[in-house]
């Protein structure tokens, strides 16, 4: 068969590589502005309410919902994706470590996200200011704000007004109200001074719109919410986008490289069909790059020209550096009070009802930046996993007849043991910020390995700072402090200096961003304020990549808030014929 | 009035759309009954992974005897429930070691040390020992910090067999009824209920009362 590259004969506005968070937000904002939009996603199409998994029973998954190679984070769960993805490697520096979590499907990984919608607060965009470490972003809270208060009412996220600092408050609507470990956990918390307030995801407690129904409290937004409940780039912004009939999505697209021209300006983008493994290029005015932090940066590496020799818009030589997650520390236990405990339905929002932010003052510790606690416990659906290591509990805590039995055991006496000590369990997790460092990052790897299409592959260089494990350190005495105050006893995650206090590898808190960060110096950023690369204007980058560093925060919100606010500057430049 | 309609309607078209899922595959079963129905989303590689998967078999005749025996001596009948086996338990451990291929030497070496364990003891492997003897065997393996000596091999084995047992079980229909779990139905959560904050001498603040979302009649 003849190689040949079809080139689409429309030459779109522009052109948008992915379409999670970054690319839906774009899309949506581009195509209602009436520019005519192509949007590009590496994986299948994927519509939550055409998908299901939601409201499913345990046993309608032979694994009982255990995770698999496909799913991992279980049989349910609605990732198309993974930590590894057959026949499209990653490598690392010998001595490094990251984790890589890629979802390919429309939406990207906002089909299956925790919904936790966190804005960054002021001091957020200006942590050199305060600490002399790392470096301001170009813009404030105050340039990003009407952003993120757009965000808040188009897609709806509750939460509650604290007036706090560093938390700013949004348009909320109402939270639930806490379960009953929560209700334990802010009881025990607070009275040691560490606040426990309403979570904020982006879950529908009440309906905004004819398009998404409320929130119906079944607990399973990682399994993508047939009633579009919950924010999903694929329900809440592709396909509302595509009711403008300006846009135009082209599934199994991956993208291999920016197209430019002689001046250097991007022209469009060249892409093979996974399923037909069919070259296209595809033309358009100007290119939006949102595939994800990482895998931006690798299309950026990978677009190689005279007028861009290093690789597209990289005359920084910062393309992938800077590449920076969230530390996270976490530990786990069992709530004796709660052993025998009343049945009801407990579900509640798929997410926490309540969360800590961060309370202290860095000057009085040895480690910068802060870290929020996310909590978890109940009377969850079973699935896989239900009722291992009982041995560890029966032979431990009085059963129902208040007689501490020898550990382990059979018969009917185990079976009321699985029932007695369900729903007592409690957790928690610190998701902290690290400092943002040039020798962390991500390049194409110098050993020439490709992908299964022949694309050049990322290698990882990664490597935790003191900050961060002094910082999981203190996550781990705050955790064992609230354990005890509310009278549970940890059973897991108890972590000291031999592995680092339980930080978790780089990239497992799937918040990775910096890798073509924003700034006014052309020298020493990739982007500038409004998400534009410096050395090619037709080019922008709207997922996490431009992000100079990543707070105590999720990052999603944000990526959200700044592509509405480059989407509307590209319109801008658009409509000043500058592009 | 207008919102708890709406919840109302949403609920109904949730499961409606569930029924006409549920009606669809029943549709397909009439036409090809070797394949397995799959309800929930599944990739074609997905499906064809579980259908090979489910059409292959690891344990033996043998093997899945004795695992019957096993696991409704780990979760018998009692007035609550049926047993582990009632439940499908034994079925569930079948896929399972297929599916995390890890789970298969310790299951089958384990099988296979009780039987030795028997037939050196009791004359017998455990299959064929009474009743009686079987359960003074699992005695000497039930309880991890009592075995004595020489029995780790027994107790590693039936730790394992235990876990799988109970998920088996009470991740299915008769397990979760028996377990009392709730949920996994559209509902508006309301709250903790009264006896149950009273219980616990808890109860939600003002501002928690008023500025969260709560529903009348729920
Ligand atoms: C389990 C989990 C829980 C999370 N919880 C939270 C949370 O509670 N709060 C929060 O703020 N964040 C959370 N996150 C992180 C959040 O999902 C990401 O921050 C967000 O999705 C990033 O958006 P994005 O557009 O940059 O990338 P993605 O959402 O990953 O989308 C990128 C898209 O680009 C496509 N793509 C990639 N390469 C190419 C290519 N070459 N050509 C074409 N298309 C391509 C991908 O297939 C994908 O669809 C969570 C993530 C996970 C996995
Ligand atoms: S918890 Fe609510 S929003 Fe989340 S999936 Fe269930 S019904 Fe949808």
């Amino acid at each position: 068969m003849p190689f040949e590259i079809k080139v689409h004969p429309k030459v779109y506005d522009v052109c948008i590589v992915g379409s999670g968070a970054g690319g839906g937000m774009a899309a949506w904002v581009l195509s209602r502005a009436g520019l005519k939009v192509a949007v590009l996603e590496a994986g299948p199409w994927y519509d939550p309410a055409q998908n299901v998994t939601q409201l499913k029973w345990p046993w309608e998954s032979p694994r009982r919902g255990a995770s698999t190679a496909f799913r991992p984070f279980g049989d349910f769960d609605a990732a198309y994706g993974g930590w590894e993805l057959e026949g499209e490697p990653y490598t690392h520096v010998p001595g490094t470590q990251f984790d890589w979590f890629r979802s390919r499907m429309l939406g990207g990984r906002t089909n299956h996200w925790g919904r936790i919608s966190l804005r960054f607060g002021p001091k957020d965009f200006k942590g050199k200011s305060h600490d002399g470490l790392g470096e301001d972003w170009p813009i404030g809270y105050e340039d990003v704000a009407p952003y993120y208060d757009k965000v808040d009412e188009l897609i709806g996220v509750f939460g509650s007004k604290e007036g706090l600092p560093n938390e700013p408050d949004g348009k909320f609507l109402p939270p639930p109200k806490p379960r009953l470990h929560e209700l334990f956990i802010k009881k025990a918390a607070t009275s040691i001074g560490i606040p426990v307030i309403p979570s904020r995801l982006s879950i529908l407690t009440q309906k905004i719109n004819d398009d998404r129904g409320a929130c119906f409290y079944c607990a399973q937004c990682n399994r993508g919410c047939t009633v579009y409940g919950d924010f999903s780039s694929s329900s809440c912004l592709i396909k509302p986008a595509l009711k403008t009939k300006n846009m135009e999505v082209f599934v199994n697209a991956m993208v291999r490289e920016v197209l430019t021209n002689e001046n250097g300006l991007a022209t469009g983008v060249s892409y093979v069909e996974t399923t037909t493994l069919q070259e296209y290029q595809i033309k358009a005015r100007a290119v939006v790059l949102a595939a994800s932090a990482c895998e931006s940066a690798r299309l950026l590496l990978n677009s190689k020209s005279t007028r861009h020799p290093n690789g597209l818009a990289n005359s920084s030589n910062l393309v992938g550096k800077y590449l920076h997650d969230s530390t996270g520390s976490a530990i786990g236990g069992v709530l004796p009070a709660l052993f025998g405990r009343k049945r009801y339905n407990e579900d509640g929002v798929g997410g926490m009802h309540v969360y800590t932010p961060w309370w202290l003052d860095n000057k009085k510790l040895d480690f910068p930046r802060g870290y929020h606690i996310e909590y978890w416990g109940g009377m969850g659906m079973p699935s896989y996993g239900f009722g291992f290591g009982i041995q560890h509990l029966n032979g431990r805590f009085p059963d129902r007849n208040g007689k501490i039995k020898k550990a382990g055991g059979y018969g009917i006496s185990l079976k009321d043991d699985y029932r007695f000590y369900w729903g007592a369990s409690v957790g928690m997790a610190g998701r902290g910020e690290a400092i943002a460092l040039e020798s962390n990052y991500c390049e194409i790897d110098p050993n020439g390995t490709v992908d299964k299409y022949g694309i050049p592959v990322l290698r990882f260089h990664y490597k935790w700072s003191d900050y961060e494990i002094k910082q999981a350190k203190h996550m781990q005495e705050t955790f064992q402090e609230i354990m005890h105050k509310m009278g549970a006893v940890i059973t897991w995650g108890l972590s000291g200096p031999e592995n680092n206090y339980g930080l978790e590898t780089p990239g497992r808190i799937i918040h990775e961003v910096g890798t073509t960060r924003m700034g006014n110096d052309p020298k020493r950023s990739v982007v500038n304020k409004f998400n534009q690369a410096h050395d090619c204007k037709n080019l922008f980058v709207t997922d996490g990549g431009p992000f100079v560093s990543q707070a105590d925060k999720n990052p999603t919100w944000t990526i959200l808030a700044l592509s509405w606010r480059a989407s509307e500057y590209l319109i801008e430049q658009f409509k000043q014929k500058n592009i | 009035m207008k919102r708890r309609e709406s919840i109302k309607a949403i609920a109904l078209s949730a499961l409606s759309t569930g029924v006409l899922l549920q009606q669809a595959c029943t549709e397909n079963k009439t036409q090809q009954s070797e394949t397995p129905q799959f309800t929930i989303d599944r990739h074609p590689f997905e499906k064809e992974r579980d259908t090979r998967l489910m059409s292959q078999r690891f344990f033996t005749d043998d093997e899945m005897a004795t695992i019957r025996v096993l696991v409704d001596i780990i979760i018998p009948r009692d007035e609550t429930s049926g047993s582990a086996t009632d439940a499908g338990v034994h079925e569930f451990i079948e896929f399972i070691v297929k599916d995390i291929p890890r789970h298969q030497l310790p299951l089958r070496g384990g099988l296979h040390w009780l039987d030795n364990h028997c037939l050196k003891n009791y004359g017998k492997i455990f299959r064929e020992c009474t009743q009686q003897v079987q359960l003074e065997v699992i005695d000497q393996i039930a309880y991890p910090e009592e075995a004595r000596p020489g029995m780790e091999q027994g107790v590693k084995f039936f730790n394992l067999l235990r876990d799988l047992t109970a998920t088996g079980f009470f991740t299915s229909e008769i397990g979760l009824k028996d377990l009392g779990y709730m949920g996994n139905r559209p509902n508006r959560w309301n709250g903790v209920p009264d006896d149950v904050l009273n219980q616990y001498g808890l109860a939600y603040s003002e501002r928690e009362q008023n500025e969260t979302i709560s529903f009348e009649n729920s």
